[in-house]
């Protein structure tokens, strides 16, 4: 087996849902070793959350709970009680990271927050993620992906609506994308911390707010919006999504070759060369005439045929692709991009692996998600010594 | 001035556009010393032209776009095409830790500057290709941009209304590919760190697409089952949708995760309609999720966005405005966490600029330098770390290497 590049490291995950999981994850898929702490009883709430195979609920069996915690070691434990809080202690006593997600305020409360576990443990790097970090005025407020998005300028910014929908609400992006972001902006500070840690010999903790992760991925429009007061309106690329024959492709042709280019795929129509087809500000000047007769012309050809000749001309030109199409892409097929794991409840299903092929230090499945406490004896009689008797006990009383 | 967590690591950086300066951009506001090779003869198109944001630019260095995707990173001009500037690109490597290029794959190798060529020079580089759908496989040498990633990777399918088309997003894909690219290259250095090897990272930034929103191709795996686009509907919650405050074009969000934040809501509105059986558990409320914000739409229409969301916060419920551009540069929340920061530029004079989404406790992540004029490190990098006389600079810049 290859090598893998966090290997050694240790991360313990006190996280639910998507945000902290992802982070974990991330992590988890390049070799470290990530310890995973549910509360007893029920564990991760996204063990509740579908799909589920034909739509039964079973707490091992949820997609979003599988592809978000492969790789991963779990255990049952609950930090509210005395006892579980000094156990949780003692894992961050061996570990490199604690990613935790818990409303600001509470794990000091519990005496678990930066400053106790560092005093326990000065090379522990804590992240800390939550909706809107641990300081200012929406810290303590609840929000879930809906609303962060929409708050954070993605709904406004990307919804250019044709004339008769403006009246509608703007809308979410699908997938919870939003939350997925703030856990990879958590892996990128946490791994910037334990890089900088290999020199400096000290951890630190890490404050990361989902709502400006989502409004960082906006940078450069909140950068404009904060720089021009009125900015001119953007009159649209021609182009960008058009019906097809058998559903919408996307195009953007904004360089002039990729125009030229377009155009030869088309033919060369006439209209191709009037004035209002001169240049990109021309174009998008008109686009209310010119759209059209780029859509009538799409509407006659089928989006992976469009595909393939377009980009043979050289258009920057893209199917839009369902789940199952992507999953039957020989390009993505090719790169290895899925991968089969097999999980003792849920059985063997196919995986979205990463989006980077890494030469030395390849993605690699070990595992699928853990199973509720599936690692419970494994951590506390291997790795912190407990007895069987001990484990027991921390089951019957709640600890565990 | 504290350090930031990357000091003393140096990137060269053949990125354009917007993914691959945003991975670049990231790491340089972490402290590492970003080198971003440029040619007048092929100027990043930030720099001119930008129906977003206006007229195209007469000049490189006054693009508000370009500065915000390049802070703090150094700006060398070297035109490729000359064999010269190939060789003085090759130097810089062997001082650098990393190489980064977002061009079609097969270009660098071409210009001899693929990975093997700068493992040559440098054994242990580290060196991040990022691409439309990635360097292997028979669609290599397809080309594309964010919208067209979002529609192949699965995202614009699954976002829209319910009877509306897909939505291809935005440029915020792009920045979503690049930070899945700093990902990777954090990972690569923290393994170089500790065993001295570098590697070779292919990015596709289609694949980043899909992996952030990995949960739905389980649905296809585990029911042969395709999602699709739900407007602002969740799979369980209801209500949860965006509602019309007072104001053209002000909307609230509201989402309800358990009965004790429903009965908190119906409390609240205090509408004894709310107490009909249609709407007494999650899964009627669900099922009679259109009635239900007929009528939760009724109470917020006549409230401000504020009113709405302090009203609801107050009570445990989940609720926040929908805010754009002009709305989120005022925010009091974002303010009070110094998120928007003056940053000083020669050309184009003060701008906000959007801080990096970490808080470090120990190394603070820095602004404070804004994006690089065209060639303005030259000097610095060609003398200072190559150790060129001025008269061997100037040759190269007479001959057009340095260009």
């Amino acid at each position: 087996m290859a090598e893998t590049a966090l290997d050694g490291l240790k991360v313990l995950e006190y996280c639910q849902m998507i945000s902290g999981p992802y982070c974990g994850k991330l992590l988890a898929d390049l070799g470290a070793e990530v310890i995973k702490v549910e509360e007893p009883p029920a564990g991760d709430a996204a063990r509740t959350r579908g799909p589920f195979p034909d739509d039964i609920p079973h707490p091992d069996k949820s997609g979003l709970f599988l592809y978000l915690n492969t790789n991963k070691l779990g255990i049952t434990l609950s930090p509210r009680t005395t006892s579980g809080c000094q156990v949780l202690q003692r894992l961050a006593e061996q570990a490199d990271v604690l990613i935790e997600d818990r409303p600001p305020g509470e794990m000091a409360d519990l005496g678990l927050d930066y400053a106790a576990l560092s005093a326990l443990n000065p090379r522990l790097v804590v992240t800390s993620i939550t909706p809107f970090g641990q300081t200012g005025p929406y810290r303590d407020y609840k929000s879930h992906h809906l609303n962060l998005y929409h708050a954070s300028g993605h709904s406004s910014f990307f919804y250019v609506a044709p004339k008769e929908r403006r009246k509608e609400p703007p809308v979410v992006a699908g997938g919870e994308v939003g939350d997925y972001d703030g856990g990879l902006a958590a892996a990128v500070a946490t791994l910037a911390a334990l890089f900088s840690r290999l020199t400096t010999g000290q951890g630190q903790h890490i404050d990361i707010s989902k709502f400006e992760a989502l409004l960082a991925l906006e940078r450069v429009v909140v950068a404009r919006f904060a720089n021009t007061p009125e900015p001119p309106d953007w009159p649209g690329m021609v182009g960008g999504l058009l019906p097809c024959q058998d559903g919408h492709v996307v195009i953007t042709a904004v360089q002039e070759h990729q125009w030229q280019a377009l155009m030869e795929l088309m033919g060369n129509p006439a209209w191709a060369q009037d004035e209002e087809c001169r240049n990109e500000i021309t174009r998008s000047q008109h686009r209310d005439e010119i759209q059209p007769l780029l859509e009538e012309w799409m509407a006659q050809h089928p989006k992976e045929e469009l595909y393939h000749k377009g980009q043979t001309f050289g258009v920057p030109i893209g199917p839009v692709r369902t789940s199952a199409e992507i999953a039957n892409w020989p390009q993505a097929r090719q790169r290895g991009f899925f991968t089969h794991l097999d999980h003792p409840q849920a059985g063997e299903l196919e995986y979205p692996t990463a989006a980077y092929r890494m030469s030395e230090t390849p993605w690699q499945g070990e595992r699928a998600a853990p199973l509720l406490g599936e690692h419970n004896e494994q951590i506390y009689c291997g790795r912190l010594s407990y007895s069987r008797e001990q484990l027991d006990r921390m089951a019957a009383d709640g600890t565990i | 001035m504290t350090k930031g967590p990357l000091e003393g690591v140096r990137i060269l950086d053949f990125t354009w556009a917007w993914a691959g300066p945003h991975a670049t951009l990231l790491l340089a506001l972490l402290g590492a010393e970003v080198i971003k090779v440029e040619s007048r003869r092929r100027l990043d198109h930030t720099r001119l032209r930008s129906l977003m944001t206006g007229p195209t630019m007469t000049s490189p260095d006054h693009s508000v776009i370009f500065n915000d995707l390049n802070i703090r990173k150094l700006s060398l001009t070297l035109n490729l095409s000359q064999p010269k500037a190939v060789e003085i690109a090759k130097r810089v490597v062997q001082i650098s830790d990393v190489v980064t290029q977002n061009m079609r794959p097969g270009v660098m190798d071409r210009l001899g500057l693929g990975y093997d060529d700068l493992k040559a020079v440098k054994p242990d580089i580290i060196m991040l290709s990022s691409s439309a759908v990635g360097a292997t496989g028979p669609e290599r040498t397809y080309t594309g941009y964010a919208p067209t990633f979002a529609a192949m990777g699965g995202h614009a399918h699954i976002t829209g209304h319910l009877d509306g088309p897909p939505m291809p997003l935005s440029g915020a894909v792009d920045l979503r590919v690049g930070t899945t690219s700093a990902f990777a290259i954090l990972a690569a250095l923290y393994y170089r760190a500790r065993t001295g090897k570098g590697q070779n990272i292919d990015l596709s930034s289609t694949e980043a697409v899909s992996a952030l929103i990995g949960h739905i191709f389980m649905d296809h795996s585990m029911n042969g089952r395709v999602q699709t686009r739900a407007g602002n509907r969740d799979q369980t919650m209801a209500p949860h949708n965006c509602y019309p405050c007072l104001g053209e074009n002000k909307w609230v969000t509201i989402a309800i995760a358990c009965e004790e934040e429903w009965d908190a809501l119906r409390r609240l509105v205090g509408d004894s309609r709310l107490q009909d059986e249609r709407f007494a558990d999650a899964s009627s409320r669900w099922q009679n999720q259109e009635a239900l914000d007929q009528l939760i739409a009724e109470w917020t229409s006549s409230r401000s966005q504020e009113e709405v969301t302090q009203a609801l916060q107050k009570v445990g419920v989940a609720a926040m405005p929908v805010l754009d551009g002009p709305a989120l540069v005022q925010d009091t929340h974002l303010r009070e966490r110094a998120v928007l920061q003056p940053l000083q530029h020669p050309a184009i004079g003060e701008k906000l600029t959007v801080s990096p989404p970490w808080k470090f406790s120990r190394t603070p992540a820095q602004i404070d330098r804004p994006g690089p004029l065209l060639g303005e490190h030259n000097q610095y990098v060609l003398g200072q770390l190559l150790g060129m006389s001025s008269e061997e600079i100037e040759r190269l810049v007479a001959e057009e290497v340095v260009y």
